[in-house]
């Protein structure tokens, strides 16, 4: 079977300082809006030539739909999510992929958080989606893609609520960021939390119209398919949610 | 935040304190040192370990994926490459 893979990105500023983000990073969890992450370990970590690397193992909730539930058993999803930082060159890379139900969806995360020239910190996320099941593989990949998108938001909004906790005092003035095309997260996004949990079956209706923020491949391609999909989805949404919940 | 055995909370607690101490204290600030939470993370590790095998967690699918890392992002190529998967 031909596997084909839909790509994404999103951009996001943190209104802090590179070192900062990178302090709070280790401290994400828990956050309000990370209620579904149950787990968080480190199982490697060493500093090589200046870098540091580390592995952690993440588990989260994963009810399984009805209809998923044919592919795959009802257990915690897990996340290996591998980094490199480097303090010299001032970047931060993760890369995120989960382990097991890779034939329903698999999803290869990456996130560069780097020091922008005003002092706040860039995270550019980039995820690499791909599905096999038979069938539905295009519409579960353009779901993920609006799952991305969802969780992005829901990520930030939890990251920015540690950051704020963790420096009070540091939060850069935000004002109106000349940075170009995210304006859906360059801000703290405490808003968008309430309505991501069953806001995605909204988002993926709206796909066709609104795809200014993210540069997503394949797009004209998927909405067809996509359509299909989403009836399908359409009473399950809320679990599916869930069952596809990447990292946040 | 709960590590994935029971048993290994406390250890975990520990060793993050000592792993944030030490990295905004002395990582960022340039020393790359990092033998002052050795102890503690060993510890941890053997117990993280221990859930991982008592529920039959699959690591070695991460670490075949791993090589692949490349095609995606070369800042990550190194990271996986010096270990194999433990099985103790």
């Amino acid at each position: 079977m031909v596997v084909t893979a839909s790509t994404c990105r999103t951009e996001t500023v943190f209104d802090y300082s590179w070192k900062h983000v990178v302090s709070a990073y280790w401290n994400r969890y828990p956050n309000p809006s990370s209620t579904h992450v149950l787990t968080e370990d480190t199982i490697k970590r060493e500093v090589r030539d200046g870098k540091l690397y580390s592995r952690r193992l993440l588990s989260k909730t994963n009810p399984v739909p009805k209809w998923g539930a044919r592919f795959y058993n009802n257990v915690p999803v897990k996340i290996v999510e591998d980094s490199v930082l480097d303090p010299v060159k001032k970047t931060f890379t993760t890369f995120t992929r989960n382990l097991g139900m890779k034939k329903i969806m698999k999803v290869d995360e990456i996130v560069v958080y780097s020091e922008q020239k005003d002092g706040r910190t860039l995270a550019v996320r980039r995820a690499y989606i791909s599905s096999q099941v038979f069938g539905f593989s295009r519409a579960i990949r353009a779901f993920g893609i609006e799952r991305f998108k969802a969780n992005g938001n829901k990520a930030s909004s939890g990251f920015n609520y540690v950051l704020r906790r963790m420096f009070p005092q540091h939060q850069m003035a935000a004002t109106s960021t000349p940075t170009t095309t995210s304006q859906q997260s360059t801000q703290p996004a405490v808003t968008t939390s309430a309505s991501t949990q069953y806001g995605d079956m909204a988002v993926a209706v709206n796909h066709s119209s609104t795809n200014s923020n993210s540069s997503c491949s394949k797009t004209e391609a998927l909405k067809r398919t996509a359509k299909i999909g989403y009836e399908f989805c359409k009473c399950h949404a809320s679990k599916i949610t869930q069952l596809f919940s990447v990292r946040n | 935040m709960n590590s994935i055995g029971d048993d290994c909370n406390e250890l975990k607690k520990q060793y993050d304190a000592c792993f944030n101490n030490w990295f905004s204290e002395r990582f960022l600030k340039g020393q790359t040192d990092d033998s002052v939470c050795a102890p503690i993370f060993k510890v941890y590790q053997e117990c993280v370990k221990r859930a991982i095998r008592e529920q039959k967690i699959e690591l070695r699918e991460v670490e075949t994926d791993y090589t692949t890392t490349t095609e995606y992002d070369n800042n990550n190529n190194g990271s996986g490459s010096g270990s194999k998967p433990s099985k103790s």
